[in-house]
Parts: C-alpha cells; sequence; structure tokens
C-alpha cells in the first residue's frame, strides 16, 4: 500500500494491513506445545517489493512497540504521530525506503492489532486473558515467516531489530538461516541477566498487585491501570541512564520552589515517569505487557535451540552480521553484545561490529542518530543481493 | 625470497589509483595476499587496506579497530569490523581461521608482542607484521648529535605522548622471531616518502636506510 511519497520531503503515509492464518483445524503449534490459532498479525509496509523479490527488509519492534515503525496515518492529519523509527526508516533515510520494501508486524501476544490476551478466543467469545497460551520469541518469529511467505518473499535482505526485537534478528538467523541475507541486532542481548529478569518481574508484580487485574480478567471492567503505569515507570528507568536522567531532570522540581514535605510531585522526574506510565496504559494491554516480559525472560540462544549450542546453530548462518550496543546501556550492558559477538566469531559467521558512545542509555537505539543512521545505511548497501 | 622485481611488478600492476592512495607498506602486503582468501587485518584504521583487498582480490576481510569514529566509517563503507582490543579479540577465534593476518605499523604499540605473535600465528596460516624502523639513519644521528629521544616521520612523537613503547629495528625483529620460534618467510625493507604513501624497497644496509620493514612470519615446525 504506497502511495507515490518517493520525495523526501513529503510525508510517508502508510496503512495498518492484517494477516490471518491458522484457522482451525490447522492451529500453529507453539513452542510450548500448545495449539493457538486463528492468529491474526498486524504489519506494515514502506516502499516497493522488487520484482525479484530481494530488497525486503523486516524490522522487528521491541517490547511495546508496534507494526508502525514509520510514516504516518492517513487520518493523521496533523502529522502528530510518526512511527517509532522515523528519524531511520523512510525515503533517502538510514534505511531507505526508495530502495528497500520494509516490513514490520506487531509480535504475536502484544495488543496492537496482532493476536494476543486481549483478542477474542473464538472457543469461548471473550477474550482470552490467562488462556492465551505462553507465546515465546521463537512463535513471534514462526508468525514473522508465515507472513514474509504470504508476502511471497523467500529471502529477507535484512532483518534488523533492537532490545526484544533483536531477540528476534537472531532468532531468525537460527530457524531461518537460509531466509537471512544479512542481521543487525542492536541493543540486545542473547539472554536475560538476572537484573533483566529482576526488573521485568518489578512490573509484572507491580500488574498483579493491581486488584482491578482480577486474575487478568478485566477486558469487561475497569482496567489494571495503575498497577500497567508502574510497570511502565520501572521499565522506563530501566531504558534510561543515571548521566542521561541527570541531564533530563538532576533535582529539578516540579511546578514548585519549595518541598511540598509531603507524597505528592516534587521531582520534575517523578513527574515525568507518572506521564510516561499514563500515557502508556492508553494503548498497551497489561497482560501483553506480562506475556512478552516473559517471552523476553525465557529467551535464551544457547539452550534454546534443539541443535545445541548457539554457535553450531549460528554457524549454519551465511548471514552478514552488525551487531550494535551502546555506552550507557546498563539494561543490556556492552559486554553482552560482545558476547554475542565473540559466539559469531566462533561460529565463523562474517560479524561487525560498533559500540556507540552515548549517554541515553537502553534507549539509545530510538534516538535519532546520525551515526547508526550512516551505518545501517552503509551496511545495507554493502550486501549483494542474490 | 621474492626478488625486488616481483615486489614492484606485483605492487604495481595492482596499478589502481586506490593503490596510489594506499601507504605504500600496505602496497607491498597486499601483493602479498592470494586472491579469494580470507584476511583479519588489526588496527584497520579507516580500512584502506581492507577496501583495496576486497574490490581487487576478492577477499573476505576482517578488521579490528579501537577508535568508534574509524570504525563506523568501515562498517558504513560495507567492511567488516570489530570495534574493539585486538590484543583480547584474537583470542576468541579458532585455530586457522584466516589464511592470513596482518599487523601493520602497530606492533611497536604492543605490550605483549610475544604473545600477541602467538595468537596470530595461532589462528592465522600466514601472518604479516610491518613497523618503522628505530635504526634508521635519521634516528642513529639526531641520538648520536642532539642526544635527544629521536623523532622522525614515522615515528613523529615525544618521549612523554608516544604511543609506540617498543623500540624495533629491523635487526631486532629477526633475533626475536628466531628466539621466539618464527620463521621468516618473507621480508622487505623499505623507504618511504613523508606521507608514506611512495617508497622504494632498501636492499643493501636495510637496517640503516629503511624507513619500515615488512615480514611475513611463520611459527617453525619443531
Amino acid at each position: 500500500m504506497q502511495p507515490d511519497s518517493t520525495t523526501d520531503d513529503a510525508p510517508l503515509i502508510v496503512e495498518k494491513q492484517f494477516f490471518t492464518f491458522a484457522e482451525p483445524p490447522n492451529r500453529m503449534v507453539l513452542e510450548n506445545g500448545s495449539e493457538l490459532g486463528p492468529i491474526t498479525i498486524a504489519y506494515e509496509t514502506f516502499g516497493t517489493l522488487s520484482p525479484e523479490k530481494d530488497n525486503a527488509v523486516l524490522i522487528a519492534h521491541a517490547f511495546s512497540g508496534d507494526s508502525h515503525v514509520a510514516g504516518y496515518y492517513a487520518d493523521d492529519e496533523e502529522r502528530l504521530k510518526p512511527g517509532w523509527w522515523d528519524s531511520v526508516v523512510g525515503p533517502g533515510k538510514g534505511i531507505d525506503t526508495n530502495t528497500y520494501f520494509v516490513i514490520c508486524s506487531n509480535i504475536l501476544g502484544s495488543c496492537r492489532g496482532s493476536t494476543g490476551p486481549a483478542s477474542i478466543n473464538l472457543e469461548t467469545g471473550v477474550p482470552y486473558g490467562l488462556e492465551f497460551p505462553m507465546v515465546t520469541i521463537g512463535d513471534m518469529v514462526k508468525a514473522q515467516k508465515l507472513l514474509v511467505d504470504h508476502l511471497g518473499i523467500t529471502q529477507l535482505h535484512c532483518v534488523i531489530g533492537g532490545s526484544v526485537g533483536g531477540m528476534q534478528v537472531l532468532e531468525w538467523c537460527l530457524r531461518y538461516p537460509e531466509m537471512v541475507r544479512s542481521a543487525v541486532p542492536l541493543a540486545t542481548t542473547m539472554r536475560h541477566s538476572a537484573m533483566a529478569i529482576a526488573f521485568n518481574e518489578i512490573a509484572r508484580q507491580a500488574i498483579l498487585a493491581d486488584p482491578n487485574w482480577n486474575r487478568g480478567n478485566y477486558y469487561t471492567a475497569t482496567p489494571p491501570h495503575t498497577g500497567l503505569a508502574v510497570a511502565r515507570m520501572v521499565g522506563h528507568v530501566t531504558y534510561l541512564s543515571d548521566e542521561a536522567m541527570r541531564r533530563k531532570f538532576g533535582r529539578r522540581l516540579q511546578d514548585r520552589e519549595d518541598f511540598s514535605y509531603g507524597i505528592d510531585i516534587d521531582f520534575e522526574v517523578e513527574n515525568y515517569l507518572r506521564y510516561q506510565g499514563s500515557k502508556f496504559v492508553r494503548r498497551f494491554d497489561a497482560n501483553s505487557l506480562l506475556y512478552i516480559t516473559k517471552a523476553a525472560d525465557y529467551f535464551d540462544l544457547k539452550s534454546g535451540t534443539a541443535k545445541g549450542s548457539a554457535e553450531r546453530a549460528l554457524s549454519q548462518s551465511k548471514a552478514k552480521f552488525l551487531v550494535i550496543s551502546y555506552t550507557s546501556d546498563w539494561l543490556y550492558p556492552t559486554y553482552q553484545s560482545k558476547e554475542l559477538v565473540k559466539t559469531l566469531k566462533r561460529a565463523d559467521c562474517d560479524v561487525s561490529f560498533c559500540e556507540i558512545e552515548a549517554d541515553a542509555g537502553h534507549d539509545a537505539f530510538l534516538i535519532d542518530d546520525e551515526r547508526l543512521r550512516n551505518l545501517l545505511k552503509g551496511f545495507l548497501d554493502g550486501i549483494p543481493r542474490n | 625470497m621474492m626478488s625486488d622485481y616481483e615486489i614492484y611488478s606485483k605492487a604495481f600492476s595492482m596499478g589502481s589509483q586506490e593503490t596510489k592512495k594506499m601507504r605504500y607498506d600496505l602496497q607491498i602486503i597486499a601483493s602479498w595476499i592470494e586472491s579469494g582468501s580470507k584476511v583479519l587485518d588489526l588496527g584497520c584504521g579507516t580500512g584502506d587496506l581492507l577496501a583495496w583487498l576486497t574490490a581487487n582480490k576478492d577477499v573476505r576481510g576482517t578488521g579490528i579497530e579501537l577508535d568508534e569514529h574509524k570504525v563506523t566509517q568501515c562498517i558504513a563503507k560495507g567492511l567488516t569490523v570489530l570495534q574493539g582490543d585486538f590484543n583480547e579479540e584474537v583470542e576468541d577465534y579458532p585455530d586457522k581461521s584466516f589464511d592470513c593476518v596482518i599487523l601493520s605499523q602497530t606492533l611497536q604499540q604492543v605490550y605483549e608482542p610475544a604473545r600477541l605473535l602467538y595468537s596470530l600465528s595461532r589462528i592465522g596460516k600466514k601472518v604479516v607484521v610491518s613497523f618503522p624502523n628505530y635504526s634508521h639513519i635519521s634516528i642513529r644521528l639526531q641520538l648520536l648529535f642532539k642526544g635527544m629521544a629521536p623523532k622522525n616521520e614515522q615515528l613523529p612523537y615525544h618521549w612523554y605522548d608516544t604511543p609506540n613503547i617498543r623500540v624495533i629495528t629491523l635487526k631486532d625483529f629477526r633475533r626475536f622471531t628466531r628466539d621466539v620460534g618464527y620463521d621468516i618467510v618473507d621480508e622487505v625493507a623499505i623507504n618511504t616518502d613523508q606521507q608514506d604513501f611512495r617508497g622504494t624497497i632498501v636492499r643493501r644496509f636495510s637496517n640503516l636506510r629503511a624507513t619500515y620493514g615488512i615480514f611475513n612470519i611463520e611459527m617453525t615446525n619443531r
């Protein structure tokens, strides 16, 4: 669905599309053995697929992201809501939609158009809630692969993703090595550290502690907005850095000259977190957060494969890799990217690695940065199509 | 050992504009690399050698470079480059991962040269090392007549800000390789102009006249 927005100035107008598959009785078998179907995947495409179908780039979003990676929806006439990676994806940008056909789909288990806990279970006629089976990063990738098949693409020029999106990139290389010509896992890890699991657990417990959560059964009542907002606040802190928070907020007070000596908002940072929390509850489902954080915690490139070690599994990949980390990312610190690089080196993969100096923490990969744009552009253009 | 003529003709039969822009020692090194081979370039800088080898010799190259800015330049050119300290990075590779490992003009900055060379000969079938020659006549004369730590075009730093912590001469390196168990398969001494982009092969009194030495070494079979 691509209008003629090929100049660098014209806004890129996109439309959310849907692909439904795994209709019963042909449900999709999940990694944990359970079955799910029908499955709908929301996706958006940008640019034009070449006649040879050799210019497709798949972007995998992070845990709370969605298919709206770039451009604007037609009904967003005031152009207020650009895609979450609009600085990187578009005509003439780092991932140039004049050259590449970009696909971004909402992950399985999410709530932004794809099937997840908030979707109606056709067997019962009500939302799944906790009846929704536990999906893994592998299941999300399997669903993406079926979408790519549906689009008639047999090989992806590149699979790119940050954070939980980076896990999907790695899973793609393990599961479908013949389909991936190049891969860019950024600000990601081969497995969550105890610290990353711990923060996810705090986020989950915030939701579980909200009485409105009601064991996931809240779709006809008031949702657990307080719990979800706190979960987002915790997450948000892990995406920033000490330096970024000092720069952004310091100890500045919010709309006051002195302390309130009460429990109201005193500091700017408190106000910011509450704002982030309240903004998030308008667009995200609490149960989806529970499921996706669990999927991220379960992800382990080493044990996640039946083929044995990650090294052996990755050695099947002919893909060219570009691993990127950020100096101030303390959620997935550089040492974790370096472990990935080490594994790829031992697997005799073609791997480049760059640690970008940035003070924005884990979120740095989402922030407009010329270095990232240049890296991606040069890397993508250097991959031979075949 | 290759004759001068062979090296000359090899280096200049490559003759594109790209070659002329490349440092002269790299031109010689490039002439030693076989087409289609797998190469590791340590301290690859902005990737001049790798880019040339990829374009002209169909080489599968990887570079290692510490400086983020240089690494991003390399990757943006489509080269495969890892950001990191090569002293550590080389340890990750399995034995005989590369047909050739190149350490150009960096040996004088290495803290543990013997250990590094051992790693290089483990991961590479062929190891090529180049370094500035500290016994060049200009350096000897400066020390003799000025009595101060010498500087020249190749070693332009003061004693207090130099990254070059090792003082190496061609003669020292030959002895070192023998002592730690390597054979010198190929050796070329060169004299370069100020920018290091053009030069000549030095055949006689090389330890006195050459600005750089380039060695292809391999572990002695025992």
